[in-house]
């Protein structure tokens, strides 16, 4: 099987307090730690399995620029087969419809038998996926988090569904599926295993060799913008126990037993 | 105006609790046109769903289909369905749930229409630029987003953001559009619904509850919750990276894809406070945080907070619970 993922190269906020720029239109990027978004690590596993089950390639893809190679080494040093680095200047700004645009092009350059895409990225719209499988008229499964080959034509896929529930489904190949974290444990990576891909060579994909249309992609084509940033305050926003270590167990306790816990 | 539709979810004859909040969402858009409810099933469900719905909206759009029958609808097929019967430039609404997020990014790329999810909030409308709230990085900063809706939108709604508006009184008409959907195909067919397993613990039974996040750490560390929780005579919960890393039990899971929890006190240890999570949290506990993050969102909605380190917090918490225990005891 042929299986292409979509990743790309997140601020890891697990790593990271996110804070605003001085200017405050934009998070501060200088300090930030960046890895592969976490769902994405996910599908790049899943691939592996399926692989290593029923045989066939995977390649991981990215929409970005020169840094974002670092992801694609990471995936590749996991056992991904090819890399393939899509970037052109005239990207940048580009909203999920732009970002679909891109990667439709691509995926109409080769031949895949199944496109994995993390649910979602740090901007939490869950969209590129269900936006391809558009495009391309695939059909499409979010939420994914279990994955049968049951033979060349289709899959049985599992949607994570509200209380932990499971919806089962039949799709048929081709298609495009958003995966959830937590479907797999993904492998560990090392710094050997990246330095052993560090060589390999990543091709890189323009909008020419696309056949992208500038006026497609990019920020003129964007009918969706961020106009800006700002640190949210939902509710009245808790009261902050200052005191010692010591006096905060106290008082932790008394509210615990004051609230009805402690018996 | 383009007209605007809110796609309404339905169970077992009743509509979604969405129903109302994707309506006070439409009249965030246009303060003078009503929506229009738009639906789509088969039998009688469908029907009681239309029914209800008629006291609330002003007219609504049922479409039905045996293809498009519950429980679990297929979000190809009910795409399919839409595109035949919305008029063109349609603003489209409908909640940021599991359907939701297989419906709606699709939908937008066939009505050539602007596409934006997980809604907070909604500013309102310059010339053809719609204003939104969303929120990123799990929740830790808030972004408006301008869309422009002159050829149509595609719009989620997060889940309890919005107030429901009081149900205008009245009697809605009801308009059938099942003749003009035609024949309807996927590649995706529904098999069954597999139901989760109890787990050993039912944390829904419990008064209080330790609920740790991401800040645990490792799996050798759930034992520290654990001996917090025997202290306390409270059970463990968690919030989904837990699980997903494989260190408790899916069953343990408080939140929109896991359980829904009513204790009395939660206590929320290392949890950075994603909505996916809080959503699964009701009854207004007392929401106690520990987090060594300042920023973490939890501490917007938490009752008290604590900037430490659980590691060190919580086994010293156990501790002194245990003491007073033992002294009560005696």
């Amino acid at each position: 099987m042929e299986i292409l993922v979509c990743v790309r190269r997140v601020p890891d906020t697990s790593e990271n307090e996110i804070e605003l720029n001085s200017a405050g239109n934009d998070i501060e990027r200088d300090e930030l730690v960046y890895s592969i978004n976490e769902a994405d690590n996910y599908a790049v596993e899943e691939a592996l399995q399926i692989v290593a089950r029923v045989g066939g390639n995977v390649t991981v893809a990215t929409v970005g620029s020169e840094d974002d190679e670092e992801v694609l080494r990471r995936e590749m040093a996991m056992g991904a087969n090819h890399g393939v680095m899509i970037s052109d200047e005239g990207f940048n700004g580009s909203d999920g419809h732009g970002i679909a645009t891109i990667l439709k092009a691509f995926v109409e350059k080769g031949s895949y038998d199944l496109i994995l895409t993390g649910v979602q990225a740090e901007d939490g719209a869950a969209q590129v996926g269900g936006m391809l499988a558009a495009m391309l008229d695939y059909p499409f499964a979010s939420l994914v988090n279990s994955i049968e080959v049951l033979d060349g034509k289709k899959l049985k896929v599992s949607r994570e569904i509200e209380g932990g529930n499971k919806e089962m489904n039949e799709i048929d190949l081709p298609c495009v599926l958003s995966i959830q974290t937590g479907i797999n444990e993904p492998r560990y990576v090392g710094m050997r295993g990246i330095r052993q891909v560090a060589s390999v060579p990543i091709p890189t994909f323009g909008a020419a060799e696309l056949g992208v249309p500038a006026n497609a992609v990019g920020e003129v084509a964007a009918k969706v913008k961020r106009v800006d940033y700002f640190i949210p305050t939902l509710g009245k926003g808790a009261e902050i126990l200052h005191g010692t270590r010591e006096e905060n167990i106290d008082k932790v306790l008394e509210l615990v037993a004051a609230k009805g816990g402690l018996k | 105006m383009a007209h605007i539709f809110a796609y309404i979810a339905h169970k077992g004859g009743a509509p979604d609790d969405s129903a109302f909040e994707l309506a006070a969402a439409a009249r965030k858009i246009d303060p003078v046109t009503s929506p229009r409810a738009i639906l789509t099933g088969w039998g009688a469900d469908l029907d009681a769903a239309c029914d209800t719905l008629s006291a609330s909206y002003p007219e609504i759009w049922k479409i039905a289909n045996e293809a498009l029958a519950y429980p679990y609808p297929n979000a190809e097929l009910v795409r399919k369905a839409l595109l035949n019967v919305l008029p063109s430039d349609s603003i489209v609404l409908a909640a940021h749930d599991h359907f939701g997020i297989d419906l709606a990014p699709g939908l937008s790329i066939k009505m050539n229409a602007a596409f934006v999810s997980d809604v907070l909030n909604i500013s309102g409308v310059e010339g053809t630029d719609l204003k939104v709230l969303r929120q990123e990085f799990g929740g830790q900063v808030s972004a408006h987003v301008c869309c422009d809706i002159s050829s149509g939108a595609v719009i989620t709604i997060r889940p309890g953001a919005f107030k429901a508006g009081e149900p205008t009184s009245g009697c809605g008409l009801i308009v059938d559009k099942s003749g003009e959907v035609g024949g309807l195909t996927a590649g995706r067919r529904y098999l069954e619904t597999v139901v989760a397993e109890a787990g050993d613990v039912d944390i829904t039974k419990h008064n209080v509850l330790v609920s740790i996040g991401r800040g645990i750490q490792e799996k050798e560390n759930v034992a520290i919750a654990q001996e917090l929780a025997d202290a306390l005579g409270a059970a463990v919960s968690c919030s989904r990276p837990v699980v997903d890393a494989k260190w408790m039990e899916k069953s343990r899971q408080v939140g929109s894809s896991g359980k829904t929890v009513k204790p009395k006190v939660y206590l929320a240890c290392g949890i950075s406070g994603a909505f996916q999570h809080l959503a699964g949290i009701k009854g207004s506990p007392f929401l106690i945080a520990i987090n060594k993050n300042p920023k973490a969102p939890i501490f917007q909605v938490a009752d008290v907070g604590i900037v430490d380190d659980i590691l060190e917090f919580l086994p010293e918490l156990a501790n002194k619970a245990r003491e007073l225990r033992s002294v009560a005891a005696k």
